[in-house]
């Protein structure tokens, strides 16, 4: 009994999708304004993604300073590093010794005749530290400084952390954005296929009568068009996802060009496997969902008389 | 088989269709309903079929009361009702096979069942050799053989048929009321309604004659 059940409603999601297919153009044209309203969500999601891989990868702009006391030794100094190094929500710490800030410093800064006249090395020992990527928000970061400022060995910690905080209220911003306009496309993408349902109900609608004139249930009148449905919704969602795609690949070029001015080897890649289940995922039950809408509404006022 | 018990149908603006009818027909038996254009004769076969629901007195059909029948069982009763009709209703683009066999689709039968079966139909009614054709390429008497096995395919107990001769000459309309008498030698209920008092008279079957939606004869001949 199930078997046939699935059988029948295999049958009549391809007999759905044979409708389509027979009708190319229209259906193509459906499923692009569809593959257009949900483009523009699922690209500005993939733009935001990229941007906070670029923050995350953004040299020194999540890592903490540790200038350790004039009076630490260089193997005492080589012992906390050791210590943090292990500590969990560290990622990475490197140890700049007193003599390597200076001899970076006399590299860098063009004052290295002032400094041979000083008789002592006037610069302090420095612990960068880079917290893990899961331990770089605000909160965390502002826990790891706390900890680290109670080290015996520490004269003082520095992190821009305004410009870190700021940064994060963008991306919140953002998101919300994103998730704003994907609201309402997805309305829009419901209006859209309940709007093709009712049209598609309409010219069938003598097939409707006599199908209730001979015994079908309303299940069963139903059925095709939700699977008409869910197919504008998956088409619609893979047209959005090539649409994306296309347009990152079409970015590529320029963007890398972009990255290589400011000595970065960041490009942009396609969009990832999560971000298109959740699409399709998301596209076809929008499918599902404005067909049901409009059969619900359309398919009673039919009946034979 | 059938049983009206006083029955009145008024539309709405207060238009009778029926008013106060009462019949019965018992299984297996065979019987014509007549009477002029605007008797009732389509509404009483509406009230059957439950495309109007009646709006006093009982009507019952093979033990089903459909005045209490809900909504969401109508489609089932339909499937035991087998409805032919003057216009035959069938669907121009499909074939004569899948047209017969949505009766058998709609309830869920195999593949392999339903072709079966929908072979036997078309061979009662002599369209064998036509499954593969659109209806409207076919004549109108051969339409509405079409029309006949589609309302047999599924075998229903009771079957009721709304002027299906009423666009068809003498000699075929004959066809189609031997084809009715062959289905009723093995058991079916019928009821046929048609003007085409000639016809009928000739046939020695009982007659209910409609008149400004009142019964207002039930026996062999008609008169009116």
């Amino acid at each position: 009994m199930l078997k046939i059940w699935v059988l029948r409603h295999i049958q009549v999601s391809l007999a759905s999708l044979g409708r389509l297919v027979r009708l190319p153009l229209s259906t193509l044209m459906t499923s692009a304004v569809i593959g257009i309203a949900l483009a523009l969500p699922t690209g500005m999601h993939v733009a935001l993604d990229h941007l906070q891989a670029i923050s995350g990868g953004w040299d020194g702009a999540a890592t903490i300073s540790l200038f350790l006391k004039q009076d630490v030794e260089a193997k005492a100094a080589e012992r906390l590093t050791e210590k943090l190094q292990a500590k969990s929500n560290i990622a990475e710490v490197e140890f700049i010794s007193r003599e390597a800030a200076l001899e970076e410093f006399r590299q860098l800064s063009g004052f290295g005749e002032a400094l041979d006249a000083l008789n002592s090395n006037p610069l302090p020992a420095l612990l960068v530290i880079k917290p893990t990527t899961e331990q770089s928000d605000p909160l965390s970061t502002q826990q790891l400084i706390d900890e680290l400022e109670q080290l015996s060995e520490a004269d003082l910690v520095q992190l821009d952390m305004q410009w870190v905080r700021r940064f994060h209220a963008l991306t919140e911003i953002a998101q919300r954005g994103v998730f704003v306009l994907a609201s309402l496309l997805g309305l829009a993408v419901l209006l859209i296929i309940g709007n093709t349902i009712r049209l598609e109900i309409q010219n069938r609608h003598a097939e409707i009568e006599i199908s209730k004139l001979i015994g079908a249930t309303d299940a069963f009148i139903r059925r095709p068009f939700l699977y008409a449905g869910f197919w504008y919704g998956l088409f619609g969602g893979v047209i959005a996802c090539l649409m994306v795609n296309l347009s990152i690949l079409t970015l590529d070029d320029p963007v890398g060009q972009l990255a290589s001015l400011y000595h970065s080897s960041f490009s942009l890649s396609i969009v990832d496997l999560q971000t298109v289940t959740v699409l399709l995922t998301g596209s076809s039950l929008l499918g599902l969902l404005g067909s049901w809408i409009s059969v619900g509404r359309h398919l009673s006022t039919i009946e034979p008389s | 088989m059938i049983n009206f018990d006083n029955v009145s149908k008024r539309y709405p603006g207060g238009h009778d269709g029926l008013s106060n009818v009462s019949f019965h027909i018992k299984p297996a038996e065979m019987v014509f309903l007549t009477g002029h254009s605007g008797a009732g004769k389509s509404t009483l076969l509406k009230l059957i079929g439950l495309l109007e629901r009646a709006t006093r007195g009982q009507v019952l059909v093979g033990g089903r009361n459909l005045t209490q029948l809900p909504n969401r069982k109508i489609p089932y009763h339909r499937r035991e009702v087998g409805m032919i009709f003057q216009d035959h209703r069938l669907l121009n683009d499909r074939t004569v096979f899948d047209n017969v066999a949505l009766p058998l689709v709609v309830a869920g039968m195999g593949h392999k069942e339903v072709g079966r079966r929908v072979r036997a139909a078309l061979d009662k009614v002599g369209l064998l050799n036509k499954e593969k054709s659109a209806p409207i390429t076919l004549s109108g008497g051969e339409q509405q053989r079409v029309g006949i096995a589609r309302a047999v395919v599924s075998k229903p107990p009771l079957v009721l048929a709304d002027e299906p001769t009423g666009n068809l000459d003498p000699a075929l309309s004959k066809e189609i009321m031997t084809l009715f008498e062959n289905f009723n030698q093995v058991g079916v209920t019928l009821l046929i309604a048609t003007h085409d008092i000639e016809l009928i008279s000739r046939m020695n079957r009982r007659i209910l004659t409609l008149d400004k939606g009142q019964l207002s004869h039930d026996g062999l001949k008609h008169t009116w």
